[in-house]
């Protein structure tokens, strides 16, 4: 009984003991090279010459339980920051593109409705990647999975390789009414960047976090998952959750709590 | 009028001759009408001198791109949204929206077909409100729609009919 007690005690006092560790030696090595520069980086992202960072990995947390039924607003906000129209208000709703979809689930058996958004997963070992015949579709070293739209073909293999649904084909010209952050464009498969033009200038955020957070649900969170401190890691820490699909082995940036 | 009938007539067929060379000369090197190079709205000086970036534009241009979509490495040197920031005409906001344009203007001229402007826009950051007309202001009503709503609780918006 006493043994059990001890090894509980160690495996709870253990991760502490090794964020310690790990903060105490990060703190170091900013020391060591530069004080200021150290804080600045963390505060403001990285500066614009580096290179993204496998350092880093951006994930999201979606909490379901705080998901209102009947909001759109992360969808929404979406469409603004990345310039894609509306499937509502697309003269072609079928083939019109969609980065993030909400999903109104009920189990058949209990009645109970679960909301959710819907986008690309970020896994770590994509699906998408591993079948573009040109290497257009890749993962960023900070975990985002992107298109090349230099080299996307439009094949739509990808699509058809998705678990999830997530990528769209551009069918339609879009007649420079493009964001000049965000470039996409007819013959191309596009979908959920992360907000990557966000990521880069250092906002720490996207663009449905913003919206969900700003409506008051906070049922989305966005950071590192490498980072023991962030507030991701943390709820992470706290609250179960799922990854769509696990059975796929995939390892997704997009964790579900709730459902 | 008498002067003209007084003229020897090798002297006119002299005159006639050298016109209709002078308007040859002048048919053959009218081709195509040369570009209009308008003057960057923005700095007096390019990234890199004239005559290298008349060559090698295209050259820092693929660098840059790759850098930028693969590593995520924004700098602004080379990035063509830094070329549409000083280069968009006064008139269109545009580099490429009327023939006089600065990419189109040229690019015409030596028949180079260029695809930058399927996906990127043609416009610096600040002008995109302005454009009434376009599908752009379809999704700033939706920003606009989205601020209004940050007010309603989240009782209100389960409620909300959809």
């Amino acid at each position: 009984m006493n043994e059990n007690q001890s090894i509980d005690q160690q495996s709870v006092a253990s991760p502490q003991r090794r964020r310690f560790v790990s903060a105490a030696s990060a703190t170091a090595a900013g020391l060591a090279i530069a004080p200021g520069v150290m804080l600045y980086e963390v505060a403001h992202g990285r500066p614009e010459d580096q290179r993204a960072s496998s350092a880093v990995r951006w994930g999201m947390m979606v909490d379901a339980t705080k998901c209102a039924s009947g909001c759109n607003d992360c969808v929404t906000a979406c469409s603004t920051e990345n310039g894609w129209t509306p499937v509502a208000e697309s003269k072609h709703p079928k083939q019109a593109p969609q980065w993030i979809r909400k999903l109104e689930l009920q189990d058949p058996l209990t009645q109970r409705e679960t909301n959710l958004p819907m986008m690309c997963q970020h896994c770590a070992e994509p699906p998408c990647v591993d079948v573009c015949p040109t290497g257009a579709s890749f993962k960023r070293a900070d975990g985002i999975v992107l298109v090349n739209r230099h080299t996307c073909i439009g094949c739509r293999y990808c699509m058809m390789a998705c678990p999830y649904k997530a990528r769209s084909l551009v069918h339609e010209h879009l007649n420079d009414t493009q964001k000049p952050d965000v470039p996409r464009g007819i013959g191309c498969v596009e979908s959920c960047t992360f907000c990557v033009q966000k990521v880069d200038r250092g906002d720490g955020t996207t663009a449905c976090v913003e919206a969900c957070t700003a409506a008051g649900h906070n049922a989305l969170v966005f950071g590192d998952l490498n980072d023991p401190e962030s507030e991701i890691s943390q709820r992470l820490r706290e609250l179960p959750t799922k990854q769509v699909r696990a059975d796929l082995n995939l390892n997704l940036g997009v964790r579900y709590h709730g459902i | 009028m008498s002067k003209m009938r007084g003229r020897p007539g090798w002297l006119t067929g002299l005159m006639l001759s050298a016109v209709l060379a002078v308007a040859g000369l002048s048919a053959a090197h009218a081709g195509a009408p040369k570009p209009v190079i308008e003057k960057a709205v923005k700095g007096e000086q390019c990234v890199e001198d004239t005559d290298y970036m008349r060559r090698n534009h295209m050259k820092l241009l693929d660098h840059h791109r790759d850098k930028t979509v693969i590593e995520g490495v924004r700098t602004k040197q080379h990035s063509l949204k830094g070329c549409i920031d000083c280069h968009a005409s006064a008139k269109t906001g545009s580099v490429a929206a009327a023939k006089e344009n600065f990419c189109v203007s040229c690019h015409t001229y030596a028949a180079v077909k260029i695809d930058c402007f399927d996906c990127h826009s043609t416009k610096p950051e600040s002008s995109s409100a302005l454009h009434s007309t376009t599908s752009d202001a379809a999704d700033y009503r939706h920003k606009l729609a989205a601020r209004t709503k940050t007010g309603l609780s989240v009782q209100e918006l389960v409620g909300a009919p959809r």
